[in-house]
């Protein structure tokens, strides 16, 4: 699983959670991939980011390296920048772990780096 | 298709698409290449903008087939199937999408406004059937079409082909649909042909649209390129000539070709056939 559908999954489909959002990861094996670089798609897709989960995310499987916690000014001219979260988006991902719902404490398990966001009947 | 059972008869999806069904995604080439002709024509029914990488949402994505189209345009995805053996081919295939195992019918749990439209082949039938003691069809279908409806940003779009069994599901779907905030329908490809009939359910994020034509549909506009074209034509003439009048000599010489062709001894065809005798005889 990408950091980039990480970054837009959330727990809000389950039976009594408000906003389930960011869902906390736990990882135990993060592969990382080599993706055709594509600053146009990453310039589109960073406004709609949470750049602060984003951040905590990317801290949390301690691949954050250098990137600043606000997200800066001028991003399309900023191509070092860009690649750095084309990187972090698209290159990294977490192979196995668990997905944690932030209200309830559900654990969505990741095999192969499939997310199983199958629910129980109960739950939904 | 009538002969065979429909699949969603047979088993709930996570069951029916098992390691066998599975592989004949990677396997059978004519499998491979009605779902790519689909795809395509889903992808032309989003009318995405050109030359800009969306992020397109793939329901029901299975093998990830569906997937590589999009890669092909330059998109990327995110694909959603309730078979983890469908999903295990699609990372075999080393797909460029990101994966996810999940039911539509359980609701989509992305954030609002993230993609900027979706497909979804063949998919959309299975949440027609209950396959649980807890499902009612109705609401699940609502469900996923609402929570679509938010992850769509504004002016975004979603083409779902798929086969439905009979005119109420293609009601139920669409009503679901409508009622979740969506607006669009029912776009039928070659409605008169039967192997090559496809029905698309479009759908449109904010405001009314123009819904798209159906291929085969248009005036002037013949068939399906590529398939004969003949059947529909000699019917038509046969039923614009009608049966010829009793006793005539047409009737006659159709007779005794009928008995000729049953093997029955027949007198040979002349000027004579089927004329009036003179009085005196």
């Amino acid at each position: 699983m990408k950091l980039l559908t990480h970054n837009m999954l959330t727990s809000k489909f389950m039976k009594g959670v408000v906003k389930g959002y960011p869902l906390g990861i736990v990882a135990s094996e993060v592969k990382e991939v080599a993706v055709d670089y594509n600053p146009d798609f990453v310039c589109r897709m960073i406004p709609k980011l949470e750049w602060g989960s984003l951040c905590s995310a990317a801290d949390s499987i301690g691949k954050l390296g250098d990137l600043p916690k606000e997200l800066p000014e001028n991003i399309e001219s900023n191509q070092d920048f860009l690649k750095k979260v084309h990187h972090l988006l698209m290159e990294v991902e977490v192979i196995s772990g668990n997905l944690i719902c932030p209200e309830t404490g559900r654990k969505f398990p990741i095999n192969n780096g499939i997310p199983n966001m199958l629910l129980n009947e109960d739950e939904v | 298709m009538a002969s065979v059972r429909r699949p969603e008869h047979q088993a709930p999806p996570e069951i029916f698409y098992n390691e066998t069904e599975a592989r004949k995604y990677t396997s059978n080439t004519r499998m491979i290449e009605i779902q790519l002709k689909m795809t395509e024509r889903a992808v032309e029914l989003l009318t995405l903008p050109e030359d800009t990488p969306c992020m397109i949402l793939d329901l029901g994505c299975g093998s990830g087939l569906s997937g590589e189209t999009l890669t092909e345009h330059g998109h990327n995805w995110v694909g959603l199937d309730i078979s983890s053996s469908m999903l295990s081919v699609a990372l075999e295939r080393e797909v460029e999408g990101d994966l996810m195992l999940g039911d539509m019918g359980q609701g989509l749990s992305f954030r609002p406004g993230m993609f900027d439209g979706a497909v979804s082949i063949s998919a959309l039938q299975w949440l027609c059937n209950a396959d649980k003691k807890s499902h009612v069809p109705a609401k699940r279908m609502f469900k996923f079409f609402s929570t679509l409806y938010s992850c769509l940003a504004r002016g975004g779009r979603a083409a779902f082909q798929f086969y439905p069994e009979n005119s109420q599901q293609v009601e139920l779907i669409t009503q679901q649909a409508l009622k979740a905030g969506f607006t669009g329908g029912v776009v039928v490809d070659y409605p008169n042909s039967s192997k090559a009939k496809k029905v698309f359910l479009v759908l449109f994020v904010g405001g009314q649209q123009q819904l798209p034509r159906g291929l085969g549909t248009a005036p002037g506009e013949k068939g399906v390129p590529g398939h004969v074209q003949y059947t529909d034509v000699r019917q038509r003439i046969k039923a614009a000539r009608g049966k010829p009048l009793k006793k005539s000599r047409d009737w006659i010489l159709e007779k005794k070709e009928r008995r000729r062709r049953q093997g029955k001894e027949v007198r040979p065809d002349s000027k004579y056939t089927g004329r009036k005798r003179k009085d005196k005889f």
